[in-house]
């Protein structure tokens, strides 16, 4: 399953939607995934693709990982499961 | 001052999912010890306890949710439906503003604890779930009842080991009497059986391998327990003029410390939260029919309060009688006190002592009607429900027939 794929199911479950329902300008907002939604969606993300995200809650803007929609969240992923291989 | 009567009571122990069960198996003289599931138990010393069988916390609660509640905090939010849903009270406007939650608990989030060192120190993982700190904060437990029913008011998190129950509910109390909230919901939880929770309880050597058996001559220490008991306490004109029906009034409480020692009783202290708990109740020492004692089935506990109880009551200590319900319901630890209160409602509302199981052999050091084994029928006015915690704290609440 490629790294797209399985963003989608997590951020889809997290949201309690179908991965259908997640399209790659979906913003978390829009999704109705709150603060600890997404820790909790980041935690997955680790998890699964043996990663470390580097984001932290009090200042996401200064995050080196851009969660500004479903895209850019999965252009972070891929960048740093390709640096981790 | 305002009178406090209690309007509703929920529960979840080894005895039962509620208060009814509960309380049938109390008057029955039912054991809900035996041996402790969970993984990594052929690794204790001891292995039995009060643990809570049959129990599905999926049944309950939403995955999100699940996510969230350390055990103890799920023992809590069930006694708290229970308890919430037999008062009849909804709360919204002021009600919801002024009404709070103060709860007891020694441990908190003991197995969540548990689990995430488990995960780091033994299966050397780097990582842990994001809501570690939210599910093992002791406050826990208070923030969610605290949600899930819209209360506003007052609310915060009691830890006092062993009485954190029983301190709990004397704030409540006081609150209430003191006119600061017409509301209260109180009680306690406690969730310590798992591996690191019951190894820790070992190291001490105070824990029973086989049997509690309060003031029994041949007792050999206590048995831990988990469960939660939520109680709505209500200023009593506001329950009145509802119509609610009244289960007990709170009508005192005694609090002390020892100032002596951290794990060994004092008969001072003891006797202190007693006897400041009849007087803060207004009445005589006669008046008290039964209390519920702290009675954990150790060597010292169990004497150190039957000679406590004789200073303060003089005669009539020869006249009340005195139960210990840990024999059947465990230890619960800084729940004791909440599902302990459930034998004084019991005793001043039904007229039915809860007994002292396991008892076989007469101390002399113990020498009080501590009720052995079955269960008596008795009119009580005034019950004392004792705790007595590790770190010299007492408290003491007096309860009267409604």
């Amino acid at each position: 399953m490629d790294v797209k794929t399985k963003v989608i199911e997590i951020i889809a479950e997290q949201a309690v939607l179908e991965p259908s329902d997640v399209t790659m300008d979906s913003t978390l907002e829009s999704l109705g995934i709150d603060s600890l939604g997404l820790v909790e969606s980041i935690f997955a993300i680790e998890e699964t693709f043996d990663i470390t995200v580097p984001f932290n809650a009090n200042a996401p803007e200064e995050s080196d990982f851009d969660i500004s929609c479903v895209a850019t969240i999965i252009a972070g992923i891929e960048k740093l499961v390709a640096e981790q291989k | 001052m305002k009178r406090v009567v209690i309007t509703g009571a929920g529960t979840i122990n080894a005895l039962g999912h509620d208060v009814v069960t509960t309380l049938r198996a109390m008057s029955e003289g039912l054991c809900g010890i035996g041996q402790l599931e969970f993984r990594d138990v052929d690794r204790l010393s001891i292995q039995i306890g009060g643990q809570i069988k049959d129990f599905a916390a999926e049944g309950h609660f939403n995955r999100q949710q699940m996510t969230l509640y350390d055990r103890f905090t799920q023992f809590t939010l069930m006694a708290a439906r229970q308890a919430i849903t037999q008062s009849g009270l909804e709360f919204s406007g002021d009600l919801a503003a002024r009404a709070g939650v103060v709860l007891g608990t020694a441990g908190g989030g003991v197995s969540t604890w548990d689990d995430n060192y488990r995960a780091v120190y033994e299966e050397g993982k780097n990582r842990v779930h994001p809501f570690v700190v939210p599910k093992l904060m002791n406050n826990a437990a208070v923030s969610h009842v605290s949600m899930e029913y819209n209360l506003k008011g007052p609310s915060f998190t009691v830890s006092t080991a062993c009485a954190s129950s029983n301190h709990a509910m004397a704030q409540a109390f006081q609150m209430v009497r003191a006119g600061a909230a017409p509301v209260m919901v109180t009680g306690g939880s406690e969730s310590m059986l798992c591996f690191g929770g019951v190894k820790a309880w070992e190291g001490l050597r105070v824990m029973s391998r086989d049997a509690c058996r309060p003031f029994s001559a041949n007792r050999n220490g206590m048995v831990q327990g988990e469960g939660a008991g939520v109680f709505v306490f209500e200023e009593y004109e506001h329950a009145r003029l509802r119509g609610a029906e009244i289960l007990a009034e709170v009508i005192g409480f005694g609090m002390s410390s020892d100032a002596s020692d951290i794990v060994m009783p004092s008969k001072q202290g003891a006797a202190r939260a007693m006897a400041g708990a009849v007087h803060d109740a207004g009445i005589n020492l006669d008046q008290v029919g039964y209390i519920n004692a702290h009675g954990t089935g150790t060597a010292a506990n169990d004497k150190t309060e039957c000679t406590a109880v004789a200073d303060v009551f003089g005669h009539h200590a020869d006249k009340l009688m005195m139960s210990s319900t840990k024999s059947m319901h465990g230890h619960l630890i800084g729940a004791t006190g909440a599902v302990e209160l459930l034998a004084c409602i019991m005793a001043v509302r039904d007229g039915i002592i809860a007994p002292t199981i396991g008892y076989e052999e007469f101390d002399p050091e113990c020498a009080l009607d501590v009720v052995p084994n079955e269960a008596r029928e008795a009119k009580v006015e005034v019950a004392l429900s004792n705790a007595f915690a590790f770190g010299g704290l007492n408290a003491v609440l007096a309860l009267r027939r409604a």
